[in-house]
């Protein structure tokens, strides 16, 4: 089905919000969830995850960052502008219940997929802290969403120019297991994964349950081709259908970091391809 | 023309890209029969009384019917007459295995060469089609019952066209975003074009069929939210879209793709067009494919367009027991893929960025006849030896996917999750629920899958007439 774009906002330098009609989907989604859009006939099919959603209205909220042609052409639909198809929800949705404490967190444009899950886990009853954190100031995004509903919230900043200097995995360990001031009962946590697998060996160390929700590459995302696979406890698994979150303890970042790399020349080529098509105003 | 005369013409050969050229581009293969050349092969069919071709047909096409149509320069009423029990034969006359269906019943054969059916079928639905006289029926006494049908490849694409012809309200909901299933994301350009594949399905919106692309079911809606929305039955036309792998070490590494994968990009997303479409593919210089199925033949087929110096095809038992079609092999072998028999991979080898540079093998040769009466092959000690490859296209079988059977309370399925149906009706353990396709047999064929399509549509017409 295609999907009209509602409302379009710009978060920080690269990234945006669009608000999208799409009933069916928001009737259904729950946090955790994703959706795959495409673009226009050329394009390929994009998975996101969905940041928000308002069944009553029939709206969907996807939050993205431009990394590529894709999220580039992405970037540059307006209100008014329809996706030419939008298939969802897909996924696991979260395992949500009372424990006692969570910590979510949320690296860079990551903080938008943690959003749903930090507001869920407040909502069944849990004592929610949160941490985000991005390079630095200005690529913080959703502080005041995130803080409506923490009961505390850290943001970190790589460079200092804002709240704590340092990461996120950081300020978990110097602020709370260091600390022990407080009993973690579990780690929920979302971004690059270079900062999944840093956090996941702190938390490994204290012995703390750790949820990673996976981006991998994917293709159909309905199980179908195998694309999204990634090796959980020694087993393969597939994102789209098992995930996409997993226990972060048991995953293999190694190789799914190198997997992300697949298509890293060909991402280069096209986008290039696309800025040259952009400049001599042929469009897409 | 005297009976004498008929038995003299020779079978006529299918006119065919030069496999120099074919192997580096994604146009179809073979060319298609000339009206004159379709007429001469026609009057090769004697007639039989008892024509034996029809009953090795799954859907029972008039086959003698319609050649004689053809003979007679009747090329459009001869389509109409395959289309009474076969409505894509277009499709059929490309993709069918006629050597063990039709042909090989064909009394022709036994001292000569068999009415080449299958090319015979091809050429009338092309015909048709560039004759812009494919017809629409007008459909009259609606009945006002609403179908779902869960799933668009050949089986659903069957179900829906028979039930809006008798007049029921038919939506197709599918969980890609183009239509046709297999056809469209699996079998390759070279082998059927996909612009025959969309005539067949635009001829299905004009009858009337609602298609709901990017809607998975179990996802967005269950079978019971179906109910509930209004439906009085549901055909679940899924296929076997899970892809196999092998469980050796390495398959995870960049560059070992499911055949699912490989060939999705390839047709569904058309990667072999990018950067013009933005889906990249590995364009492998040595490529090895893992199985001797139709689906490692199209993968084989397929790394070599898109630009590969050696493609491996890496298969367990001999040349005998490969269950791909005899003319798939022949192309594939004609285009320079090298065949690697009594072989299999133990483990998949890397570099430190992740990326497959050899695979391992064993030699193997064929000992006892295993559960499925072929000769099973076993190991010879010793045999290991390493080739460089920098893809892998794993094409090993395929399974079912769980996703309307683990939502669908009260559904039946057998030990490989594949849902349990009765063979004439495709009747489900759930009222109202019918089944019919690879979902229900496991990875077959086109035909067979349209025709249970074809069964278990007169079995919905039945029950929601009767509701
Ligand atoms: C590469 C390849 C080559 C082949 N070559 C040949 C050949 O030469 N000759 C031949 O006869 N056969 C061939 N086959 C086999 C043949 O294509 C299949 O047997 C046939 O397509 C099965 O039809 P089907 O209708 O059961 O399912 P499929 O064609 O598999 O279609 C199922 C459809 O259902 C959709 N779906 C699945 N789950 C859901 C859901 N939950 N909600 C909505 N939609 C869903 C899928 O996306 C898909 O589009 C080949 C198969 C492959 C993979
Ligand atoms: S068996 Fe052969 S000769 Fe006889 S009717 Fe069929 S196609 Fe014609
Ligand atoms: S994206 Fe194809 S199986 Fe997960």
């Amino acid at each position: 089905m295609s999907a009209k774009i509602l409302e379009k906002q710009q978060l920080s330098e690269n990234v945006f919000k669009l608000v999208l009609d799409a009933p069916k989907i928001a009737k259904k989604r729950k946090a955790g969830q994703f959706v795959v859009l495409r673009i226009h006939e050329e394009g390929e099919r994009i998975p996101l995850t969905i940041a928000d959603a308002d069944p009553a209205k029939g709206t969907l909220t996807i939050i993205f960052q431009v990394v590529g042609k894709s999220t580039a052409h992405l970037s540059g639909l307006e209100a008014g502008d329809s996706l030419l198809d939008l298939v969802g929800p897909m996924g696991q949705p979260t395992h949500v219940e009372k424990i006692g404490t969570v910590v979510c967190v949320g690296g860079g444009v990551g903080v938008a997929p943690v959003y749903p899950i930090t507001q869920a886990m407040k909502n069944a009853g849990n004592h929610v802290i949160s941490i985000i954190g991005a390079r630095c100031k200005d690529l913080i995004i959703m502080e005041e969403e995130m803080k409506a509903v923490s009961d505390e919230i850290i943001v970190t900043t790589d460079d200092g120019s804002y709240g704590y200097h340092g990461f996120v995995s950081q300020a978990l360990e110097e602020k709370y297991l260091m600390t022990g001031d407080k009993k973690i009962d579990m780690v929920v946590a979302i971004g690059p994964v270079p900062m999944m697998r840093a956090l996941c060996d702190v938390t490994k160390k204290y012995n703390v349950p750790t949820v990673v929700s996976l981006n991998s590459i994917m293709v159909d995302a309905t199980g179908m081709c195998g694309a999204c696979r990634v090796t959980v406890g020694g087993k393969t698994r597939f994102v789209c259908v098992d995930g996409p979150e997993f226990d972060g303890h048991q995953v293999d970042f190694k190789e799914l970091i190198d997997r992300q790399r697949i298509y890293l020349d060909q991402e280069k080529q096209c986008y290039d391809h696309y800025c040259t098509c952009r400049q001599q105003g042929k469009g897409a | 023309m005297e009976m004498k005369e008929r038995l003299k013409i020779l079978r006529q050969p299918m006119p065919e890209q030069d496999p120099q050229v074919r192997k580096r581009n994604f146009d179809e293969v073979p060319l298609g029969y000339t009206p004159e050349v379709a007429k001469a092969e026609a009057l090769r069919c004697i007639q039989c009384k008892k024509p034996e071709c029809v009953e090795g047909c799954p859907v029972e096409v008039d086959i003698p019917g319609f050649i004689a149509l053809i003979a007679e320069g009747k090329f459009i009423d001869a389509a109409r007459k395959i289309k009474q029990t076969n409505a894509l034969p277009a499709v059929c006359g490309r993709v069918c295995p006629q050597e063990v269906q039709c042909e090989v019943r064909c009394v022709r054969g036994k001292k000569a060469e068999p009415v080449a059916i299958g090319r015979l079928e091809r050429f009338v639905a092309d015909y048709e089609r560039a004759a812009g006289e494919v017809s629409i029926p007008k459909i009259e006494n609606m009945t006002g019952k609403k179908i779902a049908v869960v799933g668009s490849g050949p089986s659903g694409l069957t179900v829906a066209g028979d039930l809006v012809q008798m007049g029921h309200d038919v939506t197709i909901f599918e969980a890609l975003h183009a239509a046709g299933g297999v056809l469209v994301y699996g079998i390759p350009e070279f082998r059927l074009p996909k612009a025959i594949v969309a005539a067949e399905v635009d001829y299905l919106k004009k009858l009337g069929v609602k298609i709901e692309t990017s809607n998975v079911i179990g996802k967005v809606a269950t079978v019971d939210e179906l109910f509930a929305e209004g439906y009085d039955a549901v055909f679940l036309g899924t296929g076997a879209g899970l892809p196999s792998f092998m469980n050796i070490p390495g398959e995870n590494l960049n560059g070992v793709y499911s055949a699912n994968e490989y060939l999705t990009r390839s047709n569904l997303m058309k990667a072999y067009r990018f950067p013009e479409y933005d889906t990249p593919i590995v364009r492998g210089k040595n490529v090895a494919v893992i199985g001797g199925g139709n689906v490692a033949m199209d993968s084989a087929r397929t790394a070599m367009r898109l630009g590969a110096d050696h493609v491996y095809l890496v298969y367990r038992r001999s040349r005998q027991e490969m269950p791909a079609r005899i003319e798939e092999i022949h192309h594939a072998e004609e285009e320079g893929i090298e065949l690697h028999l009594l072989t299999n991979p133990i483990r998949y080898i890397g570099n430190d960025k992740g990326w497959v540079t050899g695979i391992e093998c064993l030699q193997m040769e064929l000992g006892e006849p295993d559960d499925s009466g072929r000769r099973r092959p076993v190991p010879i000690k010793g045999s290991e030896f390493i080739k460089d490859v920098d893809t892998v296209v794993v094409a090993i079988g395929a399974g079912s996917n769980p996703l309307v059977q683990s939502t669908t309370p009260g559904l039946d399925t057998n030990k490989w999750n594949y849902i349990v149906a009765d063979e004439e009706t495709g009747q489900t353990s759930r009222e109202g629920v019918f089944a019919g396709g690879d979902i229900v047999t496991g990875a077959a064929t086109v035909i067979l899958a349209m025709g249970a399509g074809r069964k278990a549509a007169r079995a919905i017409h039945k029950y929601v007439m009767s509701k």
